[in-house]
């Protein structure tokens, strides 16, 4: 069992609040994604559900249990660190094993847990080396495998992949996911990757600021997000978010339409602009629009679309995925 | 910028490292050199350098005179002895400095360190005092204890150093495995820091073994460490150089040839925080 739940949960340094009210459900075996922009709290926020920070407001609760003051040791999670945080004297076998050893399980016992780890790792090769002999996939390899062999209530990762090459990154993508299924552990990540968010989640948390911007599963929040902040900040390239009189045209103080959901048209379209540049990435034309009195819009056209820089061009936003905003920044629901 | 090295300048720049190292050693290679003099060369004037009469007697008579095994243990004790508290106190204070800091950790150790800028001679009498009320004059227990005190902030000092480097990402990964706090400080911390621990133990070790304020003001027979030894030897009676230096030597012998054999050890732990 791994449910985890956030009640109020306050964080200040100093007097500097970091976390400033923070309620959260993790269902057990849900995978959950913690993204915001830098400096926004969700290394904190994850260090205080870890126990490494203590809280300074609120309630943390772990199977029911409140574990706001319990010391990480008795906390029963595992934390993967982007830097790895291997024990550099200890070979990998040591390294995957020490939670064990710290747990007092039998060596014969632990011996077998650690090689069965390795082995869904294919770690098997590397048992008796150490950290400082292996490359940096493998490192996280032994990260992970520190933290599936303990069977804990639920994994910590913190950007556990940005130290690694793309095609390294994918890789390890899919192979977290796969664990995860597997395990059917209960799982927190933190990162900036959009993919990895979007690709990984169950549920994601989008936080600024300290605070909860809108949960929920990828699609929810692509399709439906809650504010001009979550609208802006999940998706990539961005939506398109604009306001004044093209706005309020569509009834809100701010509209927001997403690259896909801009046509194009030489003839006739809603607003006459003139491409800036235009990227092809073969599948998908990206193109870079100045309108008038809008500004910048950014169009997806799928496949090849022959327009050149300084080409005129009329665009037309799909009325029906124009996402509105009143005046605080909030979604308006039809 | 690169330089040409020629011949000259390789020979010229070897000559002058040998005659610096040579003049700093000068000191040693003459008391060694005196202690197997007879009394009567050791003063003779222009000094003999090579060509006297070799003798140990002095040796001899240092040996018979005064007991430089009972001595020697007792420097032993008190090098070891202090060091080991000074390791067992500093350890932890070192780890809570580095890995969990507050506000005031910086002037705790600035506070530390400044007491040694006071003279030793400043406390002598509230020492001597406290030490002769509680029955602490001449023995190891209150010896080690005031040469902890007294080395307790430079230990401090160069464990914090050494601990800062090490990521604290670590001893959190621990925390997440389980580790407690003492698990952690044995089986996580002390392996990282192994060699800055040792270069601190080194350093203590010889400082504990010189230190002669407190080991000549504080002990007279029972606990008196090699300083005592040697100071012994510049009697009310008179001066007798040789016989001094035979001493001083058979004093700094067994610390010569620990800081020889650790010499690699101790230059890479207190160049550590240096080079980074
Ligand atoms: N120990 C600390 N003392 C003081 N301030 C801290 C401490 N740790 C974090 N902060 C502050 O808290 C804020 C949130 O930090 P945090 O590391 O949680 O951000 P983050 O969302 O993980 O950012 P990133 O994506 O860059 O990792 C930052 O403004 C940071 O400066
Ligand atoms: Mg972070």
């Amino acid at each position: 069992m791994g449910k985890i739940e956030l009640v109020g949960v306050e964080k200040t340094f100093g007097h500097v609040g970091v976390i400033k009210g923070v309620d959260l459900q993790v269902e057990d075996g849900e995978f959950v994604v913690f993204v915001g922009p830098s400096g926004c709290g969700k290394s904190t926020l994850l260090r205080l559900i870890a126990g490494l920070e203590d809280t300074t407001g609120g309630r943390i609760l772990i199977d029911g249990v409140d574990v706001s003051d319990t010391p990480p040791a008795k906390r029963g999670l595992s934390m993967v660190f982007q830097s790895y945080a291997l024990y550099p004297h200890m070979s990998v076998r040591s390294n995957i094993g020490f939670g064990l050893r710290m747990a007092g399980v039998p060596k014969e016992e632990r011996n077998r847990k650690v090689e069965a780890a390795a082995a869904v790792l294919n770690l098997t090769a590397y048992l008796d080396r150490r950290p400082g002999q292996l490359s940096g996939g493998q490192r996280q390899r032994v990260a992970i495998g520190r933290a599936i062999v303990r069977e804990p209530k639920a994994f910590l990762f913190d950007e556990p992949l940005s130290n690694l090459d793309a095609a390294l990154r994918v890789n390890m993508r899919l192979e977290i996911a796969r664990l995860q299924n597997s395990l059917g552990t209960t799982a927190i990540y933190v990162t900036h990757d959009q993919i990895e968010a979007m690709t990984l989640a169950d549920k994601i948390v989008v936080l600024n600021a300290g605070k909860i911007e809108q949960v929920g599963s990828p699609l929810e929040l692509y399709d439906h997000p809650a504010n001009l902040f979550v609208a802006g900040f999940i998706g990539s390239p961005k939506m398109n978010l604009v306001s004044g009189a093209a706005a309020r045209k569509h009834g809100a103080a701010t509209i927001g339409v997403r690259p896909e959901h801009v046509s194009t048209s030489p003839t006739i379209g809603e607003w006459e602009g003139v491409v800036s540049v235009a990227e092809h990435v073969g599948s998908d034309t990206f193109l870079y629009v100045t309108v008038p009195d809008i500004g910048d819009i950014t169009v997806r056209a799928v496949g090849e679309l022959a327009l050149k820089p300084g080409a005129k061009v009329f665009l037309t936003p799909d009325i029906s995925r124009i996402h509105r905003f009143d005046r605080d920044g909030n979604a308006v629901r039809n | 910028m690169a330089r040409r090295i020629t011949t000259t300048r390789r020979i010229t720049v070897t000559a002058a490292g040998w005659l610096v190292g040579f003049l700093i050693f000068f000191p040693i290679l003459w008391m060694v050199l005196t202690s197997f003099k007879t009394e009567l060369d050791a003063f003779s004037t222009p000094p003999q350098f090579l060509f006297f009469h070799w003798t140990t007697e002095n040796y001899a008579i240092v040996q018979t005179r005064s007991d430089y095994v009972h001595h020697a243990m007792n420097s032993i004790i008190l090098a070891l002895g202090s060091t080991l508290v000074c390791l067992v106190v500093g350890i932890p204070a070192a780890w809570s400095m580095a890995f969990a800091p507050t506000e005031r950790t910086r002037q705790t150790l600035l506070w530390m360190l400044s007491t040694k800028m006071m003279p030793a001679v400043g406390v002598l009498i509230p020492i001597y005092l406290l030490f002769r009320d509680t029955g602490l004059l001449d023995t190891h227990v209150g010896l080690i204890f005031i040469e902890f005190m007294a080395n307790l902030p430079i230990v401090i000092w160069m464990l914090y150093t050494y601990f800062k480097e090490i990521p604290k990402d670590i001893l959190e990964a621990a925390r997440m495995d389980g580790a407690t706090i003492g698990k952690e400080l044995v089986f996580v911390l002390a392996p990282m820091a192994v060699p800055g621990i040792a270069s601190t133990v080194l350093l203590n070790i010889i400082l504990a073994w010189n230190e002669a304020f407190w080991t000549l003001n504080l002990t007279t027979v029972s606990a008196a460490p090699l300083t005592a030894f040697i100071a012994s030897y510049s009697s009310p009676e008179g001066l007798f150089w040789a016989k001094l230096s035979a001493a001083s030597t058979l004093a700094i012998a067994p610390i010569l040839v620990l800081g020889w054999f650790s010499q690699k050890q101790l230059v890479r732990g207190l160049t550590f925080g240096a080079v980074k």
